[in-house]
């Protein structure tokens, strides 16, 4: 039953994630394009959470769907590539009335949750208690040199990028 | 001296050069920004580069010297390493030097160039050091970020900043194969140390269809890198619009040390899956060999002859990779020691004649120099006969194309065929060297001919130093040959006593 359950939740997420991915470089508009990667990016951190690398998931997450996307869609915004027409929160009235919905719905839950008492999960926390510890001690001891010139890589990007941006003498 | 790699402060005694350089380089960034941007300070900004170079270089000779030695681990500690970095390093010497009197002529202020030079050759030596497929990729991309930058250096020159989108472009894309190849080697042996990869991969299980697409997406992603036909279409384009210096720098520098990368990558990593690449890698040699050459002929600019015939020498070093032993080794660093010094001599040529704006350098501007500039024009025929591997006029370039074809042909599978291309696309190749020459030497000087400018003493020294080295060790190449003989990757010179073993643990 569990074997089922993993193998049902890693083609779900896997099966997401490619399609999201396929949405990714097809759209026309870049706005869309990124919430698609957002998507993949989710789904993808699921999978990493299915195989006992939580630390990685919460990564994923915090990272790519958090703080690359939201740079990658300000500059998009900034640069204003996404087409007006395209992009419009304007949906019809079905729209609004589901998004209505699950609104009220999720309130409802949430007023539930707080109500019952759950019994808590322990038991199988102390299996993953120790989950960036896999990550930590290789990164600082057998990839040190790795993870040390991933500094220098960045400080040659950020000093390229101000030399090729920045106003020359000549320049006015 | 030994160093244990698994200790941090030991590995960073075995990487006491690539500290100074890169040290010396963040140091040198706030020479660069400390204070108003003036001629002036680029100028000591480069002077100073030249003295990080210097430091670096004597270290890397005192380890040499000293013959260290290291545990297993992610980085080299070995002849080949300290040959390969001595290589860039003098790339990187004379680029910065060739750099400083060339942004005097085109009034072209930039001190943070110098400190990208710099980081470039770090990720060049940490490139020519990596045992493991991690630093391959970082060093990789730390050469690259860099050298995007360095060709749109002169914002002022669309052409410049066309080479740079169009080498950014590619050269992401490029990234993206080794990536994806290197996490396939991963997947399919479980490692990206390339030691433990040579051992797992060995004849009987090289089929794992993972590994052979991961090994087709590291040879793809090399030979962009490289500039390998069908690889180049970035190549001569981004030569053509960065500015002279950077093109030598490319040209030679990081040519060399992805090329170090991928010699050492095959030689220790995939020795076990001959099979797999050596068709695919025979085909790429020889269509580079040939196609380098025959489009060079075309071309009415020195600077895109000049970047054609570097797609070509790729076509000669990587006969070597497919050799792919000590000879080939020791080969492949002789050739670089001669094509670096006769193609960043070649480009020092070029910007002494050159005017400002990179005017005055098509081929036929060269007409007659003979009668006006005797040194220069001797100097730029020495260039021309070392990179079509002359006897004797062409110095060291006559050995380096000898020892390639000695390699070929003595190799454990005996590449005749390739040989026989090399000999073939040296004879095409004299077809533009030769009519360098010719147009210096035969042909009378147009009436309408611009006056060669006072060669400044940096360019001055670069171009007749060069010469005189290749002349030298050309008549003298048995020094050389033997430091480039005992400077064969740490891999190989363990596997003979490897071999017994995996012969005992298959009985």
């Amino acid at each position: 039953m569990n074997t089922l359950l993993y193998t049902f939740h890693f083609y779900l997420f896997g099966l997401i994630s490619i399609a999201s991915a396929v949405a990714f470089v097809t759209r026309k508009s870049p706005v869309a394009a990124a919430l698609w990667l957002v998507n993949t990016m989710f789904c993808l951190s699921a999978l990493y959470v299915m195989l006992d690398a939580q630390f990685i998931g919460a990564v994923q997450v915090l990272v790519y769907a958090g703080a690359i996307m939201v740079v990658f869609l300000f500059v998009v915004m900034l640069l204003n590539l996404g087409q007006a027409s395209d992009v419009t929160d304007m949906r019809g009235l079905g729209g609004r009335l589901t998004a209505g919905l699950v609104g009220l719905a999720m309130l409802a839950e949430l007023f539930a949750l707080s109500r019952i008492k759950f019994p808590r999960l322990t038991g199988a926390m102390g299996d993953h208690a120790n989950v960036v510890n896999p990550i930590s001690a290789p990164l600082f001891h057998e990839y040190l040199l790795p993870f040390e010139v991933t500094s220098v890589v960045l400080l040659v990007a950020v000093v390229g990028a101000v030399v090729l941006a920045k106003r020359g003498p000549g320049a006015s | 001296m030994y160093f244990d790699l698994l200790i941090p402060s030991q590995l960073a005694g075995a990487l006491i050069p690539d500290l100074i350089l890169i040290i010396g380089a963040m140091l040198l960034l706030l020479v660069a920004v400390w204070g108003p941007e003036t001629m002036a300070r680029a100028r000591l900004t480069g002077m100073l580069a030249i003295g990080v170079c210097f430091a670096t270089f004597a270290a890397v000779v005192w380890l040499w010297h000293g013959q260290a030695t290291a545990s297993a681990g992610i980085i080299a500690v070995d002849a080949f390493r300290w040959a390969t970095d001595c290589i860039i390093l003098a790339a990187t010497i004379i680029a910065t030097t060739l750099m400083i009197d060339y942004s005097e002529r085109e009034q072209l202020v930039s001190a943070e160039s110098y400190v990208l030079l710099l980081l470039a050759a770090g990720g060049m030596m940490l490139l020519a050091a990596s045992r493991d497929l991690i630093v391959v990729f970082l060093g990789i991309e730390l050469m690259s970020i860099a050298s995007y930058v360095l060709s749109g250096l002169d914002r002022r020159s669309s052409r410049g900043a066309e080479a740079a989108l169009k080498y950014f472009l590619l050269g992401a894309f490029s990234t993206g194969f080794l990536l994806y190849g290197i996490a396939l080697v991963y997947g399919a042996t479980g490692s990206t140390d390339i030691e433990t990869i040579g051992s797992v991969v060995t004849g009987a299980n090289f089929n794992n269809p993972l590994l052979l697409a991961g090994i087709g997406m590291l040879i793809v992603g090399f030979c962009f890198k490289i500039a390998a036909v069908p690889f180049h279409m970035w190549a001569p384009d981004v030569y053509d619009g960065a500015a002279t210096p950077i093109t030598a720098f490319m040209a030679a520098a990081v040519k060399a040390a992805a090329f170090a990368a991928f010699l050492r990558v095959w030689i220790e990593a995939f020795p076990g899956a001959t099979a797999a690449w050596m068709h695919p890698l025979q085909w790429l040699a020889a269509l580079t060999m040939v196609g380098g050459n025959v489009i060079a002929l075309q071309q009415k600019s020195m600077k895109r002859m000049l970047a054609y015939s570097s797609i070509a020498h790729a076509g000669y070093l990587l006969v070597t990779v497919v050799v792919a032993n000590a000879l080939g080794a020791s080969a492949f660093l002789f050739y670089l020691v001669a094509y670096t010094l006769a193609t960043m001599g070649a480009f020092a040529v070029v910007i002494a004649l050159g005017e400002p704006g990179e005017r005055n350098q098509q081929i036929a501007d060269y007409a007659g120099l003979w009668n006006v500039e005797p040194w220069l024009a001797a100097a730029m025929a020495v260039f021309m006969m070392a990179l079509l591997g002359f006897p004797i006029a062409g110095g060291m370039g006559f050995f380096a194309k000898f020892y390639v074809i000695d390699a070929a042909l003595h190799a454990p599978h005996p590449q005749t065929a390739l040989a026989v291309i090399l000999v073939i696309a040296s004879v095409i190749s004299a077809g533009y060297y030769l009519g360098v020459v010719l147009v210096m030497f035969m042909k009378p000087r147009p009436a309408d001919a611009l006056v060669v400018r006072p060669v400044p003493t940096g360019t001055f020294l670069v171009i007749y130093l060069s010469a005189f080295t290749l002349l030298l060790f050309g008549i003298l190449p048995n020094g050389f040959a033997a430091l480039a003989r005992e400077s064969v990757p740490i891999g190989m010179v363990s596997s003979p006593a490897r071999a017994p073993v995996a012969a005992a643990a298959s009985r």
